[in-house]
Formats: C-alpha cells, structure tokens, sequence
C-alpha cells in the first residue's frame, strides 16, 4: 500500500487485519519484521522552508535527496549528516526523510551538532489505531507537552507511522578542511581523536580507518584556517590536509561506510565510549571503523560474533547488528526498560501491528 | 489558577503517612510542621501558594525509591521539586501532596574529560556542574538565567534552555542518561555516557515531561571545551521589522553567532532607568555574541558589521574590552530587574517563528493599549523564544487576573502564527489550561498515555501540564 494522503494513510493503519511492515524507502530497515508494506512515498513533498529561520517541514515520504537538492539551492544543508546505507546493506531503493528520522540516522557531524532526533522540531504520526497525532511544531524551543519527537525518532514504526516530520537545518559552510593523520597506530590515532574533540576547536568530524586519522573543521575561511593550524600543532604525526570537496569525500567514505562495501562478513555498529573503542576491536578481532572520536565502531567480523559482542561490552554501551544472519539485531533491555517499551507499544498499537517483532 | 480538591482521605491520614515516610528516611529528612512547609507553599510563581502535606529531602537514590515506593501504597500524590525556580508552577504542591525535594543530592559522581561526560546527583545546581568542569577547560552548556539556584532536576524536568541555546542546544540535546526512580518505587537508567539512544528513546520522552513520570536522581550531562573567546556587539534599529531581517541575514549567512537577543523600546527604557547601560534611545536592539579566538570572533563581527550596515542601523557598537563587553550585556542581564522595579511583571516565553516577529510585537502593542498594561519585550531572537514581561500591581484588585488574561492571548497569538505556548519554561500549572489551543484532544491523548505507562495511578505531580477536565478521569480514576 502506497497511500497518497495522510487521511489515506489513516484509514489503511485503521481498516487493516493483517500486521504491517513501515517503511519508507526500505534502504535502511532493520530487524525481522513481516507484513503487508505500507510505505510513505506517495506522502511528498515541502510544506514549509524558511531559509531566514532554518526551518523545514516536510512530507515524510519526501526523498532525502530531494530534500538535500531544496537545502542545497538556498546554501543550507541538514546538520547531522544522515548516512545513505545503500552500499553497505546491499539496498536498491530511495531514502525518504521520514525513515531517516524513524531510524535516528546520523553521520559523522553528529560529534558536533548532535542527531538526527536533536535537529528535530516537530512530527506528524499515524498510531497504530489509525489516530492522527502531531507533537513539536515549527520552531526551535519548545517545551509544550511531552517530547514525543524524541519518542518517534529511532522507534522504527513501531509506535506510528510518521507522516510529516520538521528540522532545523544549518547553512553550509564557506569551507571545509580534514586533517589527515598517518603514521598513528590504534591506540594513538584514535588518542588524537579524543585529543581533537577536547579542544576549543570545534572539530566537527572525527573519524579513524585504514590506518588514518581524520579530523574535520567548518566555517568562516579563516577560522578554518586558524583551527587547522591549531590542531596540527596540538596533535603532530604525519599530516596533510584535504580541503574542498577532497574533504568532503574523505567523510561521506566514513558516513556511509564505505571501507565495507561489498566485503564479505557481518557488520555491527556499536555505540561505546570513546576510550574503550581500541579495547573493544582488538578483543573482537575485525575490521574496523570509528567515527564520533571512537564513540561509534563499526565492525566488520565474521558471522556469528553476537555473544562475544555483548560480553566485550558488557554494559558499556550497546550494539546493533546492522548486517548478518541469526541472532537478535537490537540488544536486549533491561527488564525494567522493556516494560515500559513493552508499555508504550501496547498503547500507541494496541493491536501489535506496526512492524512488529522488528525491535525485539 | 484552578487545582484539584484535596484528597479528604489523604488529609485525614497524614499522622500516618508522615509516621511511615519518618520510618524509611533519617530524622531530618521529614518536614511536617506547618511553619516550616511554608517554605514549599510555591516556586517562582508566586502568585499560588498552597502548603503541602509533607516535605522530604532524601540523599539517596535508594531513599527516593523508597518514599515514592511508599507514597504509591498510599495512594498520596508527590510533587517533585529542584530548587523551586519554576516560573510556570512546576513544583506548586496541593495540600495532599507530599514535595520530594532533591536539593541535598548533590554530589559530582564522575567527571570523565576523555569522554567528555559528567555525572552528577540531579539536586547540584546548574552553575555549579560547570564549575566543577572550569579547572580542566570545559563547561555545561545550557544556561537558564537561574543558573545559579537552579536545579539540574528541574532543568531535565522542564528541558531548560537559555541565551547560549541557539549555538548549543537546550538540555535535552546536553542529557546523556538518568536514574529515573517511577512512582512505585522501581529504578531505570536510561541512555548513558556513550549519548545514542539504544532503541525507543525514553530518555527522550522523560525529559521535559514535567517531573510527571518519575523522578531523576542522578544524571550523565554531556560537557563541552570552552570557547577560547566571546564578544558581543550592540545594533539599534528604527524599527522592529528592520530589526528582525537583520537577525534572518545573520542566521542565512551562515554565521551561527552564540546569542541573539532582542529588546523592544519600553524594555530599552526600562532597563536604562534602572541599569544605565548607555543603550541608544531606539525601537529595537540586538545584542549579538559570536565565539572563537580573537582572529575569529574578529572575522565574524566584521561580517555581522557588513550585514547590519546594509540594514542602516540607528547604531553599531562592538565591545573593544571585558568591560564594554559588560556593559552591553549589562542592560540585557538588568531587564527583568528593571521592570521588577516598575511593578509586579509576569514573564511569558512563547516561541514564533522568526519571519512573524514585527506582526506578533505590533499585535502585542495593541493588546497592551486594550487591556490597559504595559508591556516590554526581551527575546532570544536567534530561536523566536519571546520573554513578554507585563506589568501589573497585585494590590490592586482585577489586575492579576487582566494581566493573566493578556498572557493568555499573547500566548494564543503564539500558537496562531504557528509558535507554540512555552519555549523554556515549562507549561506547569501556568498554560496547562492553553493546551488545547495547541494541541487537539488525540494530541494529548497520546501525550497522556505516556504517563500512562509511567506512573499508571497518576500520582506524580498529577495536576500539572494537561487541563484539570482532561486529565481528570486519569486522575480521578
């Protein structure tokens, strides 16, 4: 089902007797979830752009390169960077904004700026009732009502359908430039990561693979200029610098994994602190690759390393199993979490149809 | 300002609740004289006062649980409080209610600069979490105005901004995790120092939600590397529209300056009687701060000068040192003071769009000459946050309530140029009757499920954020 307005879409979440699968492009679902698919692509387009005001809002079903090519022709971009996931989960299709946000995607700038669920301002939702809810708005400080932005944000369809979504969105910068870092093993390379992110220098990308250390810096030419020339100082090694679009080509390698295109191996992305990203790859035995200073890892390993993923964990942060066969893909919660999930699925679906089994 | 009727049963059984809340918690822990409840009549809205049953000050996360735990059994509602700063009646207690205060939790439990987190007990003040950070270079970035009283309790409760937010994000972009105790007494972390939310996002939903789903007793914040440098400048307009496309060619030249603030001409006024800032006699006036090192903040307030120039301002002043730095800010800091010295004021914080700033102040300024109150305007123009201070005496018989009526069609007005009613503050008690002219009745329906799921029996802080008549058979039931 392919509904074309939000009412249609209504009608079919309410009239339905089958479970269903939610999705917008389906480039980056996952889990194992089964159903009837209800997608947002006929729900498209720009409500509103304010350029003066940073803000958007748009059909859920809008195309995320659509919605780039509208930021892009007024110098405007969305902040956190979402990721296209294409390439490393073998997808055909078309991302839509509404699953970038129902995923809480967010590339490397999230360091910086935050998530895709921070730049948020405001959603419209389909409840598994076939209810209409909208929550947030338009405008940047809000407080009225419960945040239930940040509810729907990385609940993958399984508390409504989203059907209109809002951001704040940021100008581009006048230039970019990356530090890039060889000659550093593991340990020390991601070091000058952390180093970077505890400086004034506002680093708005820090990322490690194949043996290289990247470091990115935005804004006014001169602060740029001056911010390169601090951090080279404060982190020495081998350094060259990539400006431009060469830059901006090293990080859409990092946002989009591109190291792990086509290799073969299960990926799991892992959510750490920084510290301990050398300590959790070297005990997994991957391939490997860091963004957010070391907060983030992917790893690509052999099948079958889900146990041996939660044991080198152990609490410290969580894991996802982006890519790979058997095995839950979301870490289990807490007992006392999962009640109250288990809670608010009961009563957003009360009908437990909105692509269930996907997160557990 | 409607609150629920007392629970009768309640009341009569206050021997005995107080008895059992003495029985979980040190001596000193449990407030019950009447002289010494008065200190939690209110918060910082003073207008409504009410005592409440009881008073706790547990110092633990275990004596957290175990007070709501047995306030649960009871059947007794508890109102969660920082440190009362709350302008929208956040922590306004009903007599049958019992105040659990967390201002003796306040402990730095962890401090990690690799990491960039800190982790406090939720009772510290928020100035203090970045004076605990100061030594090694970072700090906390929301800065409610309280700053200095307030709680980080109450900051979670209420998603706290302030003036830095337009570079910074407000709390719930700085929250990295919690320890929630839920009103039966059951302990949840949520999130964590990694900051990526692990499935649905409660961490989300529970700040911000008012101290209506559980109490926060200790949180991991996320601290940031302090700017080597800030200055701000001063631009004085004829006029609120020039004013306004000024802030809007700021914001597109891709310039994110920390704080744009706005004030109107009656505030102007106001604060140069009471502050003598030195601020030019104009319509409108923007203080503008930008960051970095001297080079930096040098290249951007040469581009903020080229933009404002192109707006023919009546004046453009840049801040050559600390104390000229002061000194513009000085006014800005002294207007809610200045017009405190012109009468009692209540302070609203509806959130416009940007574009409608001239429209809503034109609007405001005729309402002011309907209802026969003045009425001055600070704004955190970056973000659309308005701050209409109206004044209104409170000896004189009708004026709390005209002037309660005036906030309530600015904050109407808000809405209808597709803002919404509160930015920072919170809704509370104070706007808890406007909520549906924002929101439709399954709009909050599924707000109220939410809690719901967290507290089922509507015991935790039960008459706040939605009105009485919606949530009344929940609380009632």
């Amino acid at each position: 089902m392919r509904p074309k307005t939000e009412t249609e879409l209504a009608e079919a979440i309410a009239g339905t007797r089958t479970p269903l699968l939610l999705r917008g492009g389906g480039t980056r679902t996952l889990g194992h979830a089964v159903g009837e698919v209800l997608e947002t692509g006929g729900l498209a387009g720009v409500e509103l752009y304010e350029p003066g005001a940073l803000t958007l809002v748009v059909r859920a079903g809008t195309p995320l390169a659509e919605v780039e090519r509208v930021l892009a022709a007024e110098r405007q971009r969305l902040a956190f960077e979402p990721p296209d996931l294409r390439g490393l989960l073998g997808r055909e299709g078309v991302s839509t904004i509404g699953g970038v946000l129902a995923a809480n995607a967010s590339g490397p700038r999230r360091v910086q700026v935050g998530a895709a669920r921070d730049a948020a301002l405001g959603v419209r939702f389909v409840d598994g009732a076939g209810t209409v809810v909208k929550n947030g708005g338009r405008v940047m400080k809000n407080v009225t009502g419960y945040d239930l932005v940040k509810l729907l944000a990385g609940s993958r369809g399984t508390l409504g359908m989203l059907t209109e979504v809002g951001f704040k969105v940021q100008a581009l910068p006048e230039a970019e430039a990356t530090l890039v870092i060889e000659g550093l093993d593991r340990e020390a390379g991601l070091a000058a990561l952390r180093r970077a992110l505890g400086s004034p220098f506002d680093v708005s990308g820090a990322a490690r693979h194949s043996g290289r250390s990247l470091i990115r810096v935005e804004g006014m030419a001169g602060s740029v200029a001056y911010r390169l020339g601090r951090l080279r100082a404060l982190l020495g090694g081998e350094v060259t610098v990539a400006e431009g679009a060469a830059s901006a080509a090293l990080w859409r390698e990092v946002r989009d994994v591109v190291p792990f295109h086509g290799k073969p191996g299960e990926v799991w992305r892992i959510a750490t602190l920084p510290t301990l990203a050398a300590e959790v790859v070297a005990r997994l035995e991957g391939q490997a690759l860091w963004d957010w200073g070391g907060g983030l890892v992917w790893l690509l390993a052999e099948h079958g390393r889900g146990a041996e993923v939660a044991a080198t964990l152990a609490g410290r942060g969580h894991a996802t199993l982006v890519r790979g066969e058997g095995g839950p893909v979301f870490p289990p919660e807490a007992p006392e979490v999962a009640a109250l999930v288990a809670g608010l699925k009961a009563k957003f679906d009360p009908r437990g149809i909105l692509n269930r089994g996907m997160m557990g | 300002m409607q609150m629920p009727e007392p629970d009768g049963g309640v009341l009569a059984r206050k021997a005995r609740i107080v008895a059992l809340l003495r029985a979980i918690l040190p001596p000193d822990a449990v407030i019950d004289a009447p002289e010494e409840l008065r200190a939690y009549e209110c918060d910082a809205l003073t207008a409504y006062r009410c005592p409440p049953l009881a008073a706790v000050l547990p110092r633990s996360t275990a004596e957290v649980s175990a007070v709501l735990r047995t306030c649960w059994e009871e059947g007794v509602p508890v109102v969660p409080r920082g440190s009362g700063t709350s302008l929208a009646g956040g922590a306004m207690p009903t007599a049958d209610s019992v105040i659990l205060g967390v201002a003796r939790m306040n402990a730095v439990l962890e401090t990690d600069y690799e990491n960039r987190f800190i982790r406090v007990q939720s009772g510290r003040t928020n100035l203090s979490v970045s004076g605990a950070v100061e030594a090694e270079g970072f700090f906390y970035a929301p800065d409610p105005s309280s700053q200095l009283a307030c709680a980080i309790a109450g900051n979670i409760a209420m998603n706290s901004g302030g003036a830095h937010c337009l570079k910074y994000g407000v709390t719930t972009n700085n929250l990295l995790g919690v320890t929630l105790v839920q009103m039966d007494g059951t302990v949840v972390t949520l999130g964590g120092p990694w900051g990526e939310p692990c499935g649905i996002d409660l961490l989300g939903v529970v700040c911000g939600s008012e101290g209506q789903l559980g109490v926060v007793t200790e949180a991991c914040l996320r601290i940031l590397p302090k700017p080597e440098g800030a200055r701000p400048v001063l631009v004085g307009f004829n006029s609120n529209e020039v004013a306004g496309a000024c802030v809007a060619d700021v914001i597109r030249a891709g310039i994110l300056p920390v704080a744009i603030e706005f004030m109107d001409r009656p505030c102007i006024r106001a604060t140069e009687a009471f502050a003598k800032a030195g601020y030019p006699d104009c319509e409108a006036l923007l203080i503008i701060e930008v960051e970095g090192s001297e080079a930096e903040i040098g290249e951007q307030l040469s581009r903020i000068r080229q933009i404002a120039m192109a707006h023919d301002p009546v004046e453009f002043r840049e801040a050559a040192d600390e104390d000229q730095a002061r000194r513009i800010w000085l006014g800005r800091k002294s207007a809610f003071g200045a017009m405190g010295q012109i009468n009692d004021y209540m302070c609203l914080d509806g959130t416009i769009p940007v574009s409608s700033l001239p429209h809503v102040l034109k609007r405001i300024g005729e309402m002011s000459r309907d209802f026969g109150l003045d009425v001055g305007n600070v704004f955190h123009a970056g973000d659309g946050n308005m701050h209409p201070l109206i004044l209104f005496d409170a000896n004189k018989p009708g004026d709390l309530e005209r002037c309660e009526a005036f906030g309530a069609e600015i904050l109407k007005l808000c809405v209808e140029v597709g803002g919404c009613l509160t930015g920072e503050h919170g809704v509370g008690i104070e706007k808890r009757d406007l909520m549906a002219v924002q929101f439709t009745g399954p709009d909050m329906e599924a707000q109220m499920r939410v809690k719901d799921v967290f507290d089922p029996k509507w015991l935790l802080n039960p008459a706040k954020v939605f009105p009485l008549a919606a949530s009344a058979p929940r609380r009632t039931g």
